[in-house]
Order: C-alpha cells, then sequence, then structure tokens
C-alpha cells in the first residue's frame, strides 16, 4: 500500500466509525454531532479526490446549514431526559439483526458488482472555475430546476411551520 | 496540493458501506429526526459516489451534481423538519409508528 493513499483510508474510516456512531446512538443531539464528523470527514475526501469546491460546499451547507435547522427542531422540540428514556425503549437491540442482514445483503451486491480491474483517478483537481463555466452553461436548465425545486421546499416548510395547521383546515 | 490516485472502486466503495448504514437507519430506528437524518447519509452517499466518478474522468459534472443533490437535500430536510414539528404537534410524539394512520 503506498503512503500516498494514507490520508484517504483515514478519513474514509473517520466517516465510517462517526456514520455508524451517528445511526446508533439514542440521544439526537450527540448523533447529530457525530453526523457533523462524518460530513466533516467526506469533505477531506472530496478534497482529496480533487473536487475542493465541493469540499467547501458540503463544510458550508451540510454542516453548516442543514445539521444547525435539525439542532434547532431538537432544540424547538425540548424533549430533554424523557426523550432519552422514549429511545431506550423504541429502540431494542434485536430489533437490529433482521435489517442489518438485509443491508448487508444488498451492500454486498453492489461490492460485487464494483468488483473488477482496479482504475485509479485521473489526479487533475477541477476548479471552482470550470466547475461555474460547466454550472452556467451546458447546465444551466438544472440550475432552474434546483431553483423550483427550493422555492417548492419554502413554500412547503412555511405551510407545515405555522401554528395551527389543523385550525386553518376548516374545522368550523 | 494534487489530488491523491484513490482507485474508483474504494471510493465507489466507502460510498455504498455509508448508503447501507443510513439505509439501516432508516430501517431501525423510530425516532423521526434520527430517520431524516439517516436519509441525508444515503443522500451524501450518492454525492460522494457522484464525486468519485467526476474525478475519475477530471470532469466537472460530478461536482455539479453533488450540488444539485445538495439542494435537493435542503429542500428535503425543510419540508421533512416541517412535517415533523405537525406530527409533533397533533400526535404528541415523534414516534414513527403512531402516525401508521393517515388520519390520527
Amino acid at each position: 500500500m503506498s503512503t500516498e493513499l494514507f490520508p484517504f483510508y483515514l478519513a474514509a474510516t473517520v466517516a465510517l466509525v462517526s456514520t455508524l456512531l451517528a445511526v446508533t446512538r439514542y440521544n439526537p443531539t450527540h448523533a447529530l454531532i457525530y453526523f457533523i464528523i462524518s460530513l466533516l470527514a467526506t469533505a477531506v475526501i472530496f478534497f482529496l479526490l480533487g473536487a475542493p469546491f465541493a469540499a467547501v460546499l458540503e463544510i458550508m451547507i451540510y454542516a453548516g446549514a442543514i445539521v444547525v435547522l435539525f439542532l434547532f427542531v431538537v432544540m424547538m422540540l425540548n424533549l430533554g431526559s424523557r426523550g432519552d428514556e422514549l429511545e431506550h425503549q423504541w429502540l431494542k437491540p434485536k430489533m437490529w439483526v433482521m435489517p442489518s442482514v438485509l443491508c448487508l445483503i444488498l451492500f454486498f451486491e453492489l461490492v460485487y458488482v464494483l468488483s473488477g480491474p482496479s482504475h485509479p483517478i485521473t489526479g487533475t483537481a477541477v476548479s471552482p472555475k470550470e466547475v461555474g463555466i460547466q454550472l452556467f452553461g451546458p447546465y444551466v436548465l438544472a440550475v432552474e430546476i434546483a431553483s423550483m425545486l427550493l422555492l417548492a421546499g419554502l413554500v412547503g416548510a412555511y405551510h407545515l411551520g405555522r401554528r395551527y395547521l389543523s385550525d386553518a383546515r376548516g374545522q368550523s | 496540493m494534487d489530488p491523491v490516485a484513490v482507485p474508483v472502486e474504494q471510493g465507489l466503495a466507502l460510498a455504498a458501506i455509508l448508503f447501507s448504514i443510513g439505509l439501516t437507519g432508516v430501517m431501525v430506528r423510530r425516532n423521526i429526526i434520527i430517520i431524516l437524518m439517516s436519509v441525508e447519509v444515503m443522500l451524501n452517499a450518492c454525492a460522494l459516489a457522484f464525486i468519485v466518478a467526476g474525478a475519475k474522468w477530471g470532469e466537472a459534472d460530478g461536482q455539479i451534481m453533488f450540488m444539485l443533490i445538495l439542494s435537493v437535500a435542503a429542500a428535503e430536510v425543510a419540508v421533512g423538519l416541517g412535517l415533523l414539528l405537525q406530527i409533533n404537534r397533533r400526535v404528541g410524539s415523534i414516534d414513527i409508528d403512531e402516525t401508521s394512520r393517515l388520519r390520527g
């Protein structure tokens, strides 16, 4: 194994371990903090793969905006220690067995499809300038679709976030 | 800094493992917050697969697909968390099994 790949393996191990811990925690706040570590490790992998713009976006939007939204909702729900007790009641260890077996089967199928001769990546970094030229050139329709999707998400979140949705539904 | 010559199979295998962990989380957990977070893990694994594929050819298309996945994830989490707050207000619980009927 060449020493050049060592940072990739290190970041991949951190990403795997922190994602596993994030999915298995009882407390949602702890899970979200492990998820942030997983996202930061993924950003390191993006940087190593020669995608610095994607790495920065991963940190800014995923770890900076989406996870903070989750944390706001956890704070608004304010479950406290009652939430931990409920979670212990919901999540029994034997519940993990069957879904994990099914997912492992699917995972080994994926690995079987991927197995074959090895192809290293080309090793040229793609600068943000090239990404921008492509994004607003041939992919400009995708940008429009993404903006419409975000508008729909905004309207949906505004509608669902109203305080008394049931009263507005015409119960009188 | 130059990118390292990661074998494509290993990058895609990492994405597959992360996707499987997220899928297990969606299937096992009953807390809606954690289920939404597991969906984010799965979307993140897809984004990693796109970045690896884009890096294989040294083209920008992988990063553009990554940005589209990012906007999908942002819209999904905004609507999902709005739904979570409504469910908590109506059912009084964030247990997904409590909402198994459409008209609770």
